[in-house]
């Protein structure tokens, strides 16, 4: 009865009761916040945590990819370079609109794809002075580690303002099956701060503001696509590892060892198979050897096998420790591929494994910002932007893109915008560049010094040929032809060769020595994996030219640190490593020229180079004549 | 944008500073970091492998050691049921457990390995926490965590300490024991059995099965507390018969204590959470004395917050007769303090 009709004094008070709670709330969090018995040193930390978030929250990219959903992003970089999720995206095609905190609307082209990964670098256009998110060493996150997510949850960000979410560390390597194909997570943080659909691509940052990792993926359950504490983000780390070929504007490729482990029953991981093509195999690795450690990182279990493994890209060089019947080994291994380019290709294009007959999925209905679905990608469950396969709209037609992204995008098969590669590879060349060393006039180069043997050697590198007098006896390749015909001298697997093609890059430069592309970053030395900080990383060059595959390692000084050097694809190559700065005496060299030479090729040590002059030379009489007189760049050498 | 990052920090910074404040008071051991807190208390939870992996049923859950010779206590549930149920230790140890024991009731198992000097947790006798304790939840939620990876750490707050009434599926849950609700995502698959703990390491409670509120039907976030698993364990060991009621939770049996006896009026008690603003104030009596008006908002009795009407009866109940009865209440947007003196006895309306 009362309820059919209440009187007005309590409908009144009712409503009364409401606005003063109401109000006393109000008051209440007013008063907390005035309160002056706060202590300072909270006070103080409270506004440090402040300052963290807003410069984090500076950083955020809020990605919109039109009708197709969205996600966020962290610019990492002044240039505007930022990171997401390949699912972010994947729907976006090359050209996308990203908001920023400071609620303007940018312009960005895709540079770079792992799809495997599920990484993706753009490019925000514009500006050189974006605020850039610092990375932090992801090994040194702790489980309990504070930590928060800036993104765009829900695609609520209308205003470009992200949201922050605070939690802890809830576990650190955790490994995460592919979903579906591809996508796989490894050595990933999980983290209790709240990681909804559309925080996808943002940062996670630590107590500091540093960038930990990525956010991209989340267990749900139950509740349907919504936080339930368990969100998993892609390592710093592992973004640092595949930075450099995500810039180069590759279509990136995990790795793979060739051999697959298992744990055997008194729970050591065991080699279960290996193929006998890869470089594990001809390294010597064998069925049943016990994996110690890969790249550094103890291996105990086959999950902590994946997470290393997850973490590199194809093409790295590292170390590998074994057991075999009690005896420790360690090996250096190059790591292949997991996909063919076309199969990569195939997957960012979005082309399923089509089954006959498979109807296409509906098209999309245009809806409201939060109702179209960003994505995180389950558990298990399918990439996509929205968590379901969809398959890609048609490439965006060039004529379509905004006029300052066609300015800065390049289709090539197997690139994901070839555009960023010629940067990188003009970036590169400009810092080989050494002034005089294309002069005609010093067009012969001759080095010499002692083995580490203490005999004599001398290398004489020219347009025409290269000559190398060992005490084993002289060997010559012809200069002008293919070079594959010549791996000399025999067991250097290529050395004159790999000196030839070096000396003309140092000569040339990159562009006018064959087809040449930038190829990202690797370890300079393998055997420093493991350090505090990970691998000394350092550019790497790829060239074909006169028949041979060449890669070039340069440091950030512009020192060519090393050539890999491939007579045939599937021949171990030749492996020439070059120490900068002087000769084992200590005397300057030219700039450029090395102090010492290493070559290895396969699993023997062909010899140790120690360089006491370098002489450069006019061409003269090609046939041989060799003038001892210093030429006018020719350096004080330690010799006679 | 600014003020909302600024509100999160300030529930941040007052949550850290109760957390150290549970840290400081009291012990004399230095105050462990959360990370060597929940690194500590990780090596107490198992990953228990059982039957399962079908249906939606999962093959997987948690448990907490008790004792350094391998008693295991987790949840009662179908991965129990299993030929070869095996525990997975923090440092990926693998051993074949055996079911000692079950308390039907509570809905809990006692395990055992056969391993020696493993750290465990201490059930000692202990009062509940106080609502606002901050924890750890540690579990193998989802199976994320296999050999020696550790079990997921996740943080949050005790919401409350209630009765359970809740459902699984159509099912009513027999327990009927005070849980604490924890403001945690912890309803995850592989959860049950996590083990709480505070920011000193030392055992809440432990997570329970997934259960949906029976009213509402939310999913419950919830832990059994460490009181009814040391009874629950100690029965269970002693081979004595679970008895199936339990003293925890029971609301106190006295008589109840009407504010009026202070000269104070409370709103009528219409919602759910009445918020307890004062309807009037009785001419001469100790609210009038103290400085009470009519509309002021009870926030507080004697320093601990108050959310409702009948929290403010509740607390006003449990202060012990002849104590100082203090209120603090919201009156224009300044908290004001009123001290009523000494609390009359329970009863007679005036």
């Amino acid at each position: 009865m009362q309820g059919m009709a209440r009187s007005p004094t309590v409908l009144r008070r009712t409503a009364r009761v409401h606005a003063c709670c109401l109000a006393g709330l109000v008051a209440i969090v007013g008063a907390t916040v005035r309160a002056g018995d706060v202590a300072p040193a909270v006070l103080e930390a409270q506004q440090q945590r402040i300052d963290v978030m807003q410069r984090a929250a500076a950083t955020a990219v809020a990605i919109f990819a039109g009708e197709a959903g969205g996600g966020s992003g962290v610019l990492i970089s002044p240039a505007g370079y930022a990171l997401t999720n390949f699912h972010v995206v994947q729907p976006a095609g090359v050209a996308m609109k990203c908001g920023l905190a400071d609620g303007r609307l940018y312009d960005a082209v895709l540079v770079g794809l792992d799809p495997t990964g599920d990484v993706a670098l753009i490019k925000l256009l514009g500006r050189d002075d974006f605020p850039a998110a610092e990375f932090a060493d992801s090994d040194d996150v702790e489980v309990g580690d504070f930590c928060f997510a800036a993104g765009n949850p829900f695609l609520l960000a209308t205003d470009f303002q992200p949201s922050i979410s605070a939690g802890i560390v809830s576990g650190t390597r955790r490994y995460q099956f592919p979903a579906g194909t591809i996508l796989e997570y490894a050595d990933c943080l999980q983290v209790d701060a709240a990681i909804n659909p559309g925080n996808s691509g943002g940062g996670l940052f630590d107590a500091q503001g540093r960038l930990i990792g990525v956010n991209g993926r989340a267990s749900f359950e139950k509740r349907g696509r919504v936080n339930v504490g368990v969100g998993y983000a892609i390592s710093s780390n592992q973004l640092r590892n595949f930075l450099g070929l995500l810039k180069g504007g590759r279509l990136v490729d995990h790795a793979t060892l060739g051999a697959t482990v298992a744990t055997s029953a008194d729970g050591r991981v065991v080699v279960s198979d290996i193929l006998e093509s890869s470089d594990a195999w001809k390294r010597g690795l064998r069925y049943d050897d016990e994996i110690v450690s890969l790249a550094g990182r103890s291996v105990r279990t086959v999950n902590a096998f994946k997470n290393v493994l997850g973490t590199l890209p194809a093409g790295w060089q590292v170390p590998l420790v074994y057991r075999r019947g009690g005896r420790r080994e360690e090996l250096v291994v190059r790591l292949a591929s997991v996909h063919t380019a076309a199969e990569l290709s195939n997957i960012v294009e979005g082309k399923p494994k089509k089954s006959a007959g498979q109807p296409p999925l509906p098209p999309r209905l245009p809806g409201p910002p939060g109702h179209g679905g960003p994505g995180v990608p389950e558990e298990g469950g399918e990439p996509g932007n929205d968590g379901r396969p969809r398959p890609s709209d048609e490439p965006q037609p060039r004529a379509t893109l905004p006029d300052v992204v066609k300015a800065v995008y390049e289709s090539r098969r197997g690139f994901t915008n070839h555009h960023f590669n010629t940067v990188e590879r003009d970036r590169v060349a400009r810092l080989i560049a050494i002034e005089g060393l294309a002069a005609p006039q010093g067009s012969r180069w001759v080095l010499s010094g002692r083995l580490a043997t203490g005999e004599g050697f001398r290398i004489e590198l020219s347009d025409t040929e290269g000559v190398i007098d060992l005490p084993t006896g002289t060997t010559r390749v012809d200069a002008t032809g293919e070079l594959d015909t010549n791996p000399s001298p025999p067991g250097s697997g290529g050395m004159l060769a790999s000196l030839l093609v070096w000396r003309r890059l140092l000569r040339e430069g990159p562009e006018p020595l064959g087809r040449t592309s930038y190829g990202g970053m690797v370890p300079l030395d393998p055997r420093s994996f493991g350090e505090a900080g990970g691998p000394r990383l350092v550019d790497m060059l790829e060239s074909s030219v006169a028949g041979v595959e060449a890669r070039f390692t340069v440091g950030n000084d512009g020192f060519v640190t090393g050539i890999d050097l491939w007579t045939a694809p599937d021949a171990d190559p030749c492996e020439v490593r070059f120490t900068a700065g002087q000769s084992d005496r200590g005397e300057a060299l030219l700039p450029g020229m090395p102090g010492r030479i290493v070559v290895r090729h396969g699993n023997e040590l062909f010899g140790e180079f120690l360089v006491e002059k370098v002489v450069l030379e006019a061409a003269g009489d090609t046939s041989g004549g060799i003038a001892t007189a210093a030429g006018p760049q020719a350096l004080p050498g330690g010799g006679p | 944008m600014i003020r909302r990052i600024r509100r999160a920090v300030i529930a941040m910074v007052i949550g850290f500073l109760a957390g150290g404040g549970l840290a400081s008071d009291g012990s004399r051991a230095a105050a462990a970091s959360p990370q060597e807190t929940i690194a500590g208390a990780a090596r107490k939870v198992v990953k228990i492998h059982g039957a399962g992996g079908v249906r939606g049923l999962e093959a997987y859950q948690t448990g907490i050691l008790v004792s350094p010779s391998g008693h295991i206590i987790t949840v009662l549930s179908t991965v129990l049921d299993a030929e070869e149920l095996d525990c997975v230790l923090d440092d990926g140890r693998r051993y074949r457990a055996s079911l000692q024991g079950v308390d039907p009731q509570r809905e809990l198992a006692v395990l055992a390995i056969e391993a020696e000097e493993l750290p465990s947790f201490t059930l000692a006798a202990a009062d509940p926490v106080p609502v606002g304790t901050r924890i750890f939840a540690l579990s193998n939620l989802f199976g994320v965590a296999v050999g020696d990876e550790r079990v997921s750490a996740q943080h949050g707050v005790v919401s409350a300490l209630v009765p359970l009434e809740a459902r699984r599926g159509s099912y009513e849950v027999p327990y009927r024991g005070a849980v604490y609700i924890l403001d945690c995502t912890t309803n995850n698959p592989g959860s049950p059995g996590g083990a709480v703990v505070d920011w000193r390491g030392r055992l809440v409670g432990m997570l329970g099965k997934e259960l949906r509120a029976s009213g509402s039907g939310i999913w419950l976030n919830y832990a059994i507390p460490a009181e009814a698993i040391a009874s629950s364990y100690a029965e269970i060991i002693s081979g004595s018969t679970p008895s199936g009621t339990d003293s925890l939770g029971k609301e106190p049996t006295g008589p109840g204590f009407d504010p009026a006896a202070l000269g104070l009026v409370l709103v009528p008690d219409l919602l759910d959470r009445t918020p307890p603003f004062i309807e009037t104030v009785a001419a001469d009596s100790p609210a009038a004395r103290s400085g009470l008006r009519a509309d002021d908002l009870v926030i507080a009795v004697g320093g601990r917050s108050v959310a409702s009407r009948a929290a403010v009866q509740q607390a006003l109940s449990a202060v012990a007769e002849g104590d100082a009865v203090r209120l603090s209440v919201v009156r224009g947007g300044a908290i004001v303090e009123c001290d009523l003196g000494p609390r009359p006895a329970a009863g007679r309306k005036r």
